[in-house]
C-alpha cells in the first residue's frame, strides 16, 4: 500500500482525550485507496477552508429511487479514488441493536465493496456506509440483502423511521416504539424505496414525553408515548429519596409545570387531573414514580428544519392514541394525509409547511378530523375569521 | 446480470428481536426502574428481578469497520455478542454480569473510547458530514466536534459535575441534518455571501421555475442572458440559506473567507418541566479557523461553565435563561447584542419584548 498523505492540519485532531475521526480515516486509509484520497482531500479542505464535494447526480440500485446519495469530488484529477464516493443508507434495526455477528457481516461487506468508513449512525437513524463507486452499489446492496439488511430512504420519500430504545430497556416506554417503527417500515417499503412525495416524510417514535429521539423537532409525524391515568407512586420509595437528601420541594414540586404536586415532608400528593405528563417528577425519582397504566401516545405532525419556509416543531394531531398492532387506524390516517399532500403539496414542501399554507383548520377538514382544543397553544387572537356558514336566506 | 425477478428487494431491516440479547427478549416491556451507578454506567431492573447493566462509550460517529470489529469483539467478550448504539452516536454495551463492567471500561479506554454521558452530563454531539462528505457545508462538522469534545470531555466522563442535561449539536449548513435547532447549544455553519450564479449554466443544469421557487425570500427572478433563460439574484434580499444551491449546482455559495459558524442556545426537545423549544441566536458569526476552531471551542466552554455555575438542579440552558431573562444572559455571557439577533423573518413581531417586565 502507498504511503499515507501528509496531513499536518488533520494530525492536530488526533490530539486530546476524545476519540478522533481522523484516526478512523487513517486506519481505513491503510487498507483502502478511497479512504487514502479522502484523507488527502480533507486536508486540502482544512487548508483552503472549503469543501470539495459536488452535487450528487442520481445513482442507485435497480428498482429503488432512494437509499444512495450520489457524491463526487470536484478534484478528481488529484483524488481519483474518490471521483465517485457515494453514500449508502442502510436501514438500521429498530433501537440500533446488533449482534456482533450482524455487525461483522456489515463490516465484511463494506471492506469488500467500499471505503471501510461508516457513520454509526446518520441523523435520520440509518447506518451510513460512507463512500463507494457506482459499479459497487448493486453488489453491495445484494450482499447486504443476503444477510438481512436493506436500504433506507433518501430524497422525496418516506425516510427510515426510527425509535427510542423503548420497552427494550426503558421502564418509561408507554408503547412499543421498536415494534411500531418496524411495522411502519415494513408496511411502507414502497414509499421508503421509491420517492413519490412532494418532499421527505419522517416518522420518529419516542416512548414517553422525554422524547429521546427528538421526534417533536425532527419528524413529520412524531409519535410520543404518554398516559392518561394516575402516576404510580411508591410512597416508601419517595420517603427514601427524601431521607437520602433529595430536596423534593425545590427539585420536584417547584419544577412541576402543572403545579399539581404537594409535599409536606412526609407524603407526596399529586392532583393527576392537572398533571401535564411532562415526566419531570418521574425522571427525578425513577424508583418511586412511574407513568400510569393507561398508556398510549400523542401523535404530532409537521416538524422540520428551516429549509424552506422556516423551522417548525410538530403540533398535536391526535391527543391520545392507543397503539395496537397492526396499527391500521394510524396507517389509514397516514395514507389519507399522504394522498392529500401528494395531490396538493408543492414541490419540496414538507407536510408541516403545507399545513401552514392551507391552515390547520382546512387541513383537518380535508383529512376528516374534528378540531380539538389540544391542537392549539391557545385559540386565535385575531378576528379575521372565515366563518363556515352556508348560504343564508 | 441477474434477472430482476431473482433479486431480493424490499425486505426492510432485520427485526430487533433477532438483535437483542436474551435478557432483553425475556424482559421486553417489563422493566421497572433504573439507577445510575457511576458515570456512564446504569442498571435497569425488571419485574422478574433480572438486572441489565449498560456501559455507554463515546464515539466520533465517523468510525471505520476496523473499530466496529473491535466493538464486536468487546460485545463477545462481555455481553454475549450484543451491543447497541444511541441516537447520539454512543456505543452501548449491555451486561448481565456486573463483574464485567470495570474490565470492559478498561478495554474501551485502551482503544480510546471514554465512558460517560449518562444523566446530568454532556453526551456526544449530534452532527453532520461537513467537509468529509457534503457539498453545501459552510464549515466542517467532525473537526469542530472533536475539538469541542476534547475541551468538555470532563463533563462527559463525570469528573466535572453539572446541574442537569446539556445537549450540544452541530450542523454545517441551514439544511440542518440533525436536531440542532432544538439544542441547549447549537453550532451552525453559515454562509454570508449570496450565490455566485453561473449565469450560462443555470438554464442548462436546472429547472428555472424550481430555482425561483426555492428561495424563501423571493430573491431569485427569472432572467434572460444572450437569448437564453437564466436567473438573477436580488442580493439585498438574499440571506444565504443555500436552498437555491441545493436545487441548482450552478449557484454555489461556499466561500473560504466569509463562511463560518453561528452559535445558538436554549433549545430543548424533551417535555420535562418546560415545553420543547427552539434554540435562539447567541453569536451570529465566528470565522472558520481549522484545524481546531479555538474561538468556537472557547465560546462553547464559556457558555457551559456559565450555565453550570448558575443554573438550578435540572434546569436546562433555556430554562435558566428564561428565568434570568435574555438581556441578563447577554450581559453575563459578555456577548454583544446586535442587529442580527433581532428576527426579521415571518412572525418576527412575536419575538419582540411586549411588556415592561425587565431586569435592570
Ligand atoms: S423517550 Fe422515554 S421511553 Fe423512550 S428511551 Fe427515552 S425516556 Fe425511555
Ligand atoms: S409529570 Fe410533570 S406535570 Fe405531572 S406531576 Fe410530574 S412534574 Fe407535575
Ligand atoms: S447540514 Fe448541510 S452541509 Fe451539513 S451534511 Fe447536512 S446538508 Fe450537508
Ligand atoms: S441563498 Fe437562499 S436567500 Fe439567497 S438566493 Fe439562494 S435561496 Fe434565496
Amino acid at each position: 500500500m502507498a504511503e499515507l498523505p501528509k496531513t499536518p492540519l488533520l494530525d492536530e485532531l488526533e490530539k486530546g482525550p476524545w476519540p478522533s475521526f481522523v484516526t478512523e480515516i487513517k486506519e481505513a486509509a491503510k487498507h483502502k485507496a478511497s479512504s487514502r484520497d479522502l484523507l488527502g482531500l480533507l486536508e486540502r479542505s482544512y487548508r483552503e477552508r472549503l469543501g470539495h464535494w459536488k452535487h450528487g447526480g442520481i445513482v442507485g440500485v435497480l428498482g429503488y429511487g432512494g437509499g444512495v446519495i450520489g457524491r463526487y469530488t470536484d478534484l478528481p484529477q488529484d483524488f481519483p479514488a474518490i471521483s465517485h464516493f457515494h453514500t449508502m443508507r442502510i436501514n438500521q434495526p429498530p433501537g440500533w441493536f446488533y449482534t456482533s455477528k450482524a455487525l461483522r457481516q456489515i463490516c465484511d461487506i463494506w471492506e469488500e465493496h467500499g471505503s471501510g468508513l461508516t457513520n454509526m449512525h446518520g441523523s435520520t437513524g440509518d447506518i451510513i456506509l460512507l463512500g463507494t463507486t457506482t459499479p459497487e452499489l448493486e453488489p453491495t446492496f445484494q450482499a447486504l440483502c443476503a444477510v438481512g439488511f436493506d436500504l433506507g430512504g433518501s430524497g422525496s420519500d418516506m425516510r427510515t423511521p426510527s425509535s427510542c430504545v423503548g420497552p427494550a430497556r426503558c421502564e418509561w416506554a408507554c408503547y412499543d416504539t421498536l415494534g411500531l417503527a418496524h411495522d411502519l417500515t415494513i408496511t411502507f417499503q414502497d414509499e421508503l424505496h421509491r420517492p413519490m412525495f412532494p418532499y421527505k416524510f419522517k416518522f420518529k417514535c419516542s416512548g414517553c414525553p422525554n422524547d429521546c429521539v427528538a421526534a417533536v423537532a425532527r419528524a413529520d409525524m412524531s409519535i410520543i408515548g404518554t398516559w392518561r391515568d394516575d402516576i404510580k407512586v411508591d410512597h416508601a420509595k419517595v420517603k427514601e429519596y427524601a431521607d437520602k437528601g433529595l430536596d423534593i420541594e425545590r427539585t420536584v414540586i417547584r419544577n412541576c409545570p402543572g403545579k399539581c404536586m404537594e409535599w409536606d415532608g412526609a407524603t407526596l400528593a399529586i392532583d393527576n387531573s392537572a398533571c401535564r405528563k411532562c415526566m419531570h417528577c418521574i425522571n427525578v425519582m425513577p424508583k418511586a414514580l412511574r407513568p400510569g397504566d393507561d398508556r398510549g401516545a400523542t401523535i404530532l405532525i409537521g416538524s422540520k428544519a428551516p429549509i424552506v419556509e422556516g423551522a417548525l416543531l410538530s403540533s398535536v394531531l391526535i391527543p391520545f392514541w392507543k397503539p395496537e398492532p397492526p396499527y391500521e387506524d394510524l396507517k389509514d390516517l397516514v395514507r389519507t394525509i399522504w394522498d392529500l399532500w401528494a395531490e396538493e403539496g408543492k414541490n419540496r414542501e414538507r407536510v408541516g409547511e403545507f399545513i401552514q399554507r392551507v391552515g390547520l383548520g382546512n387541513f383537518l377538514s380535508a383529512i376528516g378530523l374534528d378540531p380539538e382544543a389540544e391542537m392549539v397553544a391557545h385559540p386565535r387572537e385575531n378576528p379575521y375569521i372565515f366563518y363556515a356558514v352556508g348560504d343564508k336566506e | 446480470m441477474t434477472e430482476a425477478t431473482q433479486r431480493v428487494t424490499d425486505i426492510g431491516p432485520p427485526h430487533h428481536e433477532k438483535m437483542m440479547p436474551p435478557v432483553i427478549q425475556k424482559n421486553y416491556g417489563k422493566w421497572v426502574s433504573h439507577e445510575i451507578l457511576k458515570p456512564g454506567v446504569m442498571v435497569h431492573e425488571a419485574e422478574s428481578g433480572d438486572k441489565l447493566y449498560t456501559v455507554r462509550a463515546g464515539s466520533p460517529r465517523l468510525v471505520s469497520i476496523w473499530k466496529l470489529r473491535k466493538f464486536a469483539d468487546l460485545a463477545d467478550k462481555y455481553c454475549g455478542g450484543h451491543l447497541r448504539f444511541t441516537s447520539r452516536h454512543n456505543a452501548e454495551f449491555l451486561l448481565t454480569d456486573p463483574a464485567g463492567i470495570d474490565p470492559l471500561i478498561a478495554d474501551l479506554k485502551a482503544i480510546g473510547h471514554p465512558v460517560g454521558g449518562i444523566g446530568a452530563a454532556i453526551t456526544s454531539i449530534v452532527h453532520t458530514q461537513g467537509w468529509v462528505h457534503c457539498h453545501s457545508a459552510a464549515t466542517d462538522a467532525s473537526g469542530i466536534v472533536k475539538a469541542v469534545m476534547d475541551a468538555i470531555d470532563p463533563y462527559f466522563t463525570g469528573t466535572k459535575k453539572i446541574p442537569g442535561k446539556l445537549r450540544i449539536a452541530l450542523a454545517c449548513c441551514l439544511n440542518m441534518c440533525g436536531a440542532v435547532h432544538c439544542s441547549d447549544i447549537a453550532i451552525l455553519g453559515i454562509h454570508r455571501r449570496p450565490p455566485r450564479t453561473d449565469v450560462g449554466a443555470v438554464g442548462k443544469l436546472c429547472e428555472i421555475p424550481n430555482v425561483v421557487a426555492s428561495c424563501p425570500t423571493a430573491a431569485i427572478r427569472p432572467a434572460q442572458k444572450d437569448g437564453a433563460s437564466t436567473v438573477e439574484v436580488i442580493e439585498e434580499q438574499c440571506m444565504y440559506c443555500a436552498n437555491c444551491y441545493t436545487v441548482c449546482p450552478a449557484m454555489p455559495l461556499n466561500d473560504p473567507v466569509n463562511d463560518g459558524v453561528s452559535i445558538w442556545v436554549g433549545g430543548k426537545v424533551s417535555n420535562a418541566r418546560s415545553e420543547p423549544t427552539f434554540s435562539k441566536l447567541a453569536v451570529p458569526y465566528i470565522p472558520n479557523n481549522p484545524p481546531r476552531w479555538p474561538e468556537v471551542v472557547d465560546c462553547v466552554v464559556k457558555l457551559v461553565e456559565l450555565w453550570a455555575a448558575n443554573a438550578r438542579p435540572y434546569e436546562r440552558m433555556g430554562e435558566w435563561i428564561n428565568r434570568i431573562t435574555w438581556p441578563k444572559f447577554f450581559r453575563m455571557a459578555e456577548l454583544p447584542f446586535s442587529k442580527e439577533h433581532i428576527d426579521d423573518f415571518k412572525h418576527a413581531g412575536l419575538t419582540f419584548k411586549r411588556s415592561a417586565q425587565l431586569v435592570h
